[in-house]
């Protein structure tokens, strides 16, 4: 990575902190929770590098650590957005009929 | 940077770009619970996009490993899914934390392992792999230390090691001395197993002094540091959706731990290291010896009925003990009742209530109360005073008036629910044994207070049935 590179990713990292709290500060107290595990599922994005690492490290260890950690990020992808929706479909207003 | 070694090709890029766009849309929309359903779908299919063009991108030489680790995965994370108690939610989103810290950490170190084979690590990569192993790994075994409080499995009240300070300071020391040595030569691997087992132990010795009703913080800090993570393996590899994603993260949990610290008039270093709730880990003793010499009102469903039967406005404040007594359902059809008599019910949510942010909302979510009759601390304080009765389940110091008169209370400064500014009170309760902070309640000894021993669900019903009576 060069000065401009890391420059450039270090811009990516700080404007993103800056969206995620403006999106964030508008989510309502009741909704917490399920900003939380659907942020949880969000942070599964590590499952991304997780395939890069697993697909293309060389070495068995490498490999292994790969493998093991595409499974955890998974865990964290399919059952984090699962959760938050079997969450969601439960919230409804009093005058809507269910 | 070279053609060959380039990590990315323009297509996956743009794909990132979308899935970017995705996450965020799909956070905004969670403004408001109409849209929220929606947004999380968007934000999974932002998730899809990602791992799709990953896998398919051109540098991927094996795919059968992957696909085990994708079946397997999926497979536990759906399983997990759909038999979590509701109430359990708490312990779910710690060891998903403590998953999403520990795949961070993983991947780093995977990929130092291997640039080591194939020629010089930059300095950008060994910084960020120390940080992502360090961040990632003392995720990890917090998470677990927090679940099992949760589950019960490890003890909820604070444990306190002596010269617990010294020894969380020495670990910290050592855990950056090895990540200096690691960034001076990558290829001490040594140094990276050390500063990983290191990062491990201050994790738990972090966690294990936390009591069990500051976990709404500790649960938010740590999903704050998944995300972070994330986006330190994000510079590793050198991948932006790693670093937008994770900072999205970032700062909701760092967000939601400053709501949550405020909602306790404590820093965040108070409830790190302060030992908080210390008084009640004696079981109580002290605390519930004075509080047998002042007097209380207590009641029975038939008297706590009257009251309620009459009332034109009810506020029920539920607390943790509605979720240890699953009483969610029963309360919901107790103002379903007083709501078919005319009365005018509503739910205060305090919010550090429960184990986690947002934990009451989503259990009376569950018992189908709307959510639009559950009013934030804000909204909701200054119509107590209007109240005819306010019905407490299983809340105590978020309810305790001393907060905001004595100043020698170790919660004097919390935002508390003015329950005792109602016309009158009742308390469900199991016992007189104080809270989590190890005072005594004043709103308990009140004049207008009553308070109904016993368990919350078995309460509840009791004062269903002697409704249907009246």
């Amino acid at each position: 990575m060069s000065i401009e590179e890391l420059l450039l990713a270090l811009a990516v990292f700080v404007l993103a902190i800056f969206v995620g709290y403006l999106t964030i500060t508008r989510v309502p107290p009741t909704l917490h929770t399920p900003l939380m595990s659907g942020s949880n599922a969000i942070s599964g994005i590590v499952i991304v590098g997780a395939i890069i690492v697993a697909g293309s490290v060389g070495g068995l260890l490498g490999a292994i650590l790969g493998v093991v950690a595409v499974a955890l990020a998974t865990i964290n992808v399919v059952g984090g957005y699962l959760v938050t929706d079997r969450m969601l479909r439960m919230f409804h207003r009093s005058d809507e009929e269910r | 940077m070279d053609e060959s070694t380039k990590i990315l090709d323009n297509v996956t890029l743009a794909a990132y770009i979308v899935a970017s766009v995705l996450f965020i849309v799909g956070l905004l929309w969670l403004r408001s619970p109409e849209t929220a359903r929606a947004g999380n779908r968007l934000s999974a299919l932002g998730m899809l996009i990602a791992v799709v063009f990953t896998v398919v991108d051109r540098d991927i030489v094996s795919y059968e490993w992957i696909i085990v680790g994708l079946i397997v995965g999926a497979l536990i994370g759906a399983i997990a899914a759909r038999r979590v108690q509701l109430t359990a939610m708490p312990q779910m989103v710690a060891i998903f934390n403590g998953f999403g810290g520990a795949a961070s950490a993983l991947v780093a170190g995977a990929q130092i392992l291997s640039q080591n084979d194939t020629g010089d690590v930059e300095p950008v990569v060994s910084v960020t792999v120390a940080l992502s192993v360090l961040i990632g790994s003392l995720t990890l075994t917090g998470s677990l230390i927090a679940f099992g409080k949760l589950q019960g499995i490890v003890a909820t009240q604070p444990v306190l090691i002596p010269i617990r300070h010294v020894i969380t300071a020495v670990l910290v020391i050592g855990g950056l001395a090895t990540a200096g040595i690691l960034i001076y030569d990558p290829n001490l691997e040594w140094a990276l197993i050390a500063m990983a087992i290191i990062a491990l132990i201050i994790g738990v010795l972090i966690v294990i002094p936390i009591g069990g009703a500051d976990m709404p913080v500790v649960i938010a800090l740590l999903n704050s540091y998944s995300g972070l993570a994330a986006a330190a393996t994000g510079f590793v590899i050198d991948n932006p959706m790693l670093i937008i994603a994770g900072s999205l993260v970032g700062a909701s949990g760092l967000i939601l731990t400053r709501i949550m610290t405020r909602a306790m008039n404590r820093s965040l270093g108070n409830v790190m290291f302060g030992g908080f709730g210390v008084a009640d880990s004696t079981g109580g003793a002290a605390p519930g010896a004075t509080a047998a010499d002042r007097p209380v009102r207590s009641v029975n469903a038939a008297e706590a009925t009257i009251l309620l039967g009459f009332a034109d406005s009810v506020i029920f404040v539920p607390g943790y003990g509605l979720a240890v007594a699953q009483a969610q359902h029963q309360v919901r059809d107790l103002a379903d009742m007083l709501k078919e008599r005319g009365a005018e019910v509503r739910y205060a949510i305090h919010p550090v209530a429960g184990r986690m942010p947002g934990h009451m909302n989503v259990l009376l979510a569950e018992a189908d109360v709307p959510y639009d009759e559950l009013k934030d601390l804000d909204e909701i304080n200054d119509d107590f005073r209007r109240a005819d009765v306010a019905v407490v389940v299983g809340a105590n110091d978020v309810t305790n008036p001393a907060a905001r008169t004595d100043r020698s209370s170790p919660i004097y400064g919390m935002p508390i629910l003015n329950v005792d500014q109602a016309r009158s009170a009742i308390v469900l309760k199991r016992s007189m044994a104080s809270g989590f902070a190890g005072v005594e309640n004043e709103l308990f000894h009140m004049e207008n207070t009553m308070m109904l021993f016993g368990d919350a669900r078995a309460s509840v019903e009791n004062l269903l049935s002697e409704m249907k009576e009246l």
